[in-house]
């Protein structure tokens, strides 16, 4: 079934799950006066957001809490239904698919691990009933008893549960953390999906063995060539991890491009401060700029324009009025700033999705060369 | 000021009586120092959060303290032991000499009364001869130390967002001046841009009023920026205990080396990073000897068979200008067969 969707000649960097312009506003509920009045007030969680998910690679979408970064895998896995917005599943529109056929049509192809597997797993059961289930439920179970016994035996040598007999018949209170994540991992294979979106695989694990589960990830993607979304607030696992980032601040991507790119030469200011205030052993203590200071807005009256202006240190009229389209960033700033001329709208212009962009007027056209040197000048200093 | 304000000495922390007795903390001697940032790093179970309820008498019930002391040196005064303080000098004794901030601190706020009534409380209880108008400029400026403005008062937790409440409590642990601050892993509800924020806080305010700190956390990167010295427990025992430049540069413990190797880096070269293999021991069912030989990659006979004590390692030598006859405050020790204890003076 993967394999007869997907285009035969597959380089790697085919596109297998996008979304374009995807939005999502909460309504809140009215109170006191509001109840009479005919406004709606909603939470503006998730804002234009447009991503493209690869074949064998890992794209890492990162922010704080509540940037709406777990919302944007809710919305690809379907969980909830859009505001606005596209998602394409192999250039396929994916409409309306909550619920019935379509959504287990869909969920079969696009599967979802959660953060906490202490929560995800059902205490009552065993691993073999979770995994049983899935396979059941997306018609891998194969025929008869053997076959089905196969694919879980599979399942679980898979994520590296070996032997697979010894914890077939285990409960979850019985496996550790780390296992426990490997089942719910096992349980998504068990759909044979083409995308895994992965909600904070490891920031409830202990630190030790969070690697282990990253690293059992890179492995499925590059021999199951899944396309994964790895969803964190840790910028430096993302860089470890993905090939891919995408930074998002209140509800939107602020930047995106190659991993090493993105944060070895961070160009928004919201990427740049995340950067400097992530833990580094080797950050001599007395080259510590004064940070950022503030908080993310509040996302039912975001502010107007960019949603960091309030907070960023280079704030200028324009941030505050129109909201910053994707500008190019070249690959080394001595190329001339006129290549990015022309990337005024958020779609087409960056063609290819793994450019470096930056939604930023510091890196529209109405800012000076020596503006954006100087922009530029305290990245090099680290 | 280097001398001791609070002594560990043999700490035995257990949860139940009997044989059932889970051992979460073991034989633990730890020195805080005056005016030191002492790292505790260990993953979840380790028995760092155990440690820190022990040595406060905080422990919930099955918790039971089976022995050692704890000694806190006051200000020019006689060192008391911890654990024998009656209950009035314990009441005294906590928050004005040493405060603690939870875990998920910002959750221990009450959200039926005003920020005000909460900070003013801690004062009242333990001066109750203060003046309300007292204790409320005293509140005021315990904000503003804080970095909150003080039209925040009288607002409700629930009006202020996770960093403020967070530091709220830091502020609240700060009110009556302690001299010993334990924090219980205060940031890590928060995003790592807030955290910072609080951390810088917390350092610029240690600098200023001069008090220690316990910091526990599981982020080792966070502690060897942020204290002077990290002691790395494993399995309710101290494996390592170094300068944080030291423990960065150079670990001596297997453990400590594959925690170190567990955060991916930021800048420099990306290479491929392993993590430990295994999971964290289960309290219930120790692995004899040395509890890390069955996640350890350099695992002799010996580690599983006989404890290894902690103590300074004969291999290293510690402050090369120390002379030989003062080995000085024994800034570096670890508990592993391949360092062994060079003397069994500690």
């Amino acid at each position: 079934m993967t394999t007869s969707t997907a285009p035969s000649a597959s380089g790697t960097t085919d596109v297998v799950l996008e979304a374009d312009g995807l939005t999502k506003h909460f309504p809140v509920r009215k109170r006191g006066r509001e109840l009479l009045s005919r406004k709606v007030r909603s939470v503006r969680a998730v804002e234009d957001v447009t991503l493209r998910l690869h074949r064998g690679r890992v794209t890492a979408l990162v922010g704080e809490s509540g940037s709406g970064k777990s919302t944007v895998a809710r919305l690809l896995a379907q969980l909830y239904p859009q505001t606005s917005g596209t998602i394409r599943l192999h250039g396929e529109a994916v409409s309306d698919a909550a619920g019935g056929k379509r959504f287990r049509a869909y969920s079969k192809r696009v599967q979802m691990i959660f953060q906490d597997p202490f929560a995800s797993l059902n205490p009552v059961h065993t691993v073999r009933y979770h995994l049983t289930r899935a396979l059941q439920i997306h018609g891998n179970a194969g025929k008869s008893a053997t076959e089905r016994e196969e694919a879980l035996t599979h399942l679980l040598t898979r994520v590296q549960l070996t032997p697979p007999e010894r914890y077939i018949d285990k409960f979850p209170h019985e496996l550790s953390g780390g296992q426990r994540q490997r089942v719910a991992i096992a349980r998504a294979l068990g759909a044979d999906p083409e995308v895994l979106l992965a909600d904070e695989p490891v920031s409830m694990l202990d630190v030790s063995i969070r690697l282990g589960v990253l690293n059992l990830l890179k492995d499925l993607k590059e021999r199951l060539r899944l396309a994964i979304l790895y969803i964190t607030h840790d910028i430096a696992s993302a860089r470890y991890f993905a090939d891919e980032t995408y930074v998002m601040y209140a509800g939107r991507v602020v930047e995106g491009g190659e991993s090493e790119a993105v944060t070895q030469r961070p160009a928004h200011p919201y990427t740049q401060l995340l950067i400097e205030s992530a833990p580094d052993p080797d950050r001599p203590a007395a080259q510590e700029k004064d940070g950022g200071t503030g908080e993310p807005p509040s996302l039912i009256n975001p502010p107007e324009g960019c949603r960091f202006n309030p907070r960023c240190p280079f704030a200028m009229k324009v941030c505050a009025e129109k909201v910053p389209p994707r500008f190019a960033i070249p690959a080394d700033s001595a190329i001339p700033a006129d290549s990015a001329d022309g990337t005024d709208s958020a779609d087409g212009a960056v063609a290819d999705s793994t450019a470096h962009f930056a939604a930023c007027w510091l890196y529209g056209d109405g800012l000076s060369e020596a503006d954006k040197a100087r922009l530029r000048e305290p990245e090099e200093a680290l | 000021m280097t001398d001791a304000v609070l002594e560990i000495r043999g700490l035995n922390v257990d949860y139940g009586l009997g044989d059932e007795a889970v051992h979460a903390v073991r034989d633990v001697d730890l020195t805080l120092h005056r005016g030191e940032v002492l790292g505790l790093a260990g993953e979840s179970g380790s028995g760092k959060s155990t440690l820190a309820y022990g040595l406060t008498r905080l422990l919930p019930p099955p918790g039971v303290i089976a022995g050692g002391e704890v000694l806190y040196h006051p200000d020019g005064g006689a060192p008391v032991d911890v654990l024998r303080m009656t209950l009035p000098e314990l009441r005294k004794f906590r928050w004005a000499e040493t405060a603690i901030v939870f875990q998920g601190a910002m959750n221990s706020l009450n959200p039926v009364h005003r920020i005000s009534s909460q900070l003013t409380d801690v004062i009242k209880a333990h001066d109750p001869r203060s003046t309300p108008a007292s204790r409320l400029a005293r509140a005021r400026e315990m904000l503003r130390l804080v970095g909150i403005s003080a039209d925040r008062l009288d607002s409700y937790p629930h009006q202020l967002s996770g960093g403020m409440r967070q530091r709220v409590m830091i502020g609240m642990a700060l009110a009556l001046e302690p001299k010993v601050v334990i924090m219980d892993e205060p940031t890590t509800a928060l995003d790592v841009v807030v955290q910072r924020q609080i951390l810088r806080q917390l350092v610029e305010l240690r600098e200023r009023l001069g008090f220690s700190v316990v910091f526990i956390t599981h982020d080792l990167s966070l502690l060897v920026e942020f204290s002077d010295r990290i002691a790395i427990m494993y399995g309710g025992r101290i494996v390592e205990e170094a300068t944080s430049a030291d423990l960065y540069r150079d670990p001596l413990h297997p453990y400590s080396h594959g925690l170190l190797n567990s955060f991916p880096a930021l800048r420099g070269p990306k290479r491929e990073l392993t993590g430990i293999p295994g999971s964290p021991p289960d309290l219930r069912a120790m692995p004899p000897g040395c509890a890390f030989h069955p996640r350890c990659p350099h695992a002799m006979e010996r580690c599983g068979v006989e404890v290894p004590v902690l103590g300074i390692p004969g291999d290293v030598r510690s402050g090369h200008d120390a002379g030989a006859n003062e080995p000085a405050p024994a800034d570096r020790t670890v508990a592993c067969w391949l360092h062994p204890v060079h003397d069994d003076g500690l």
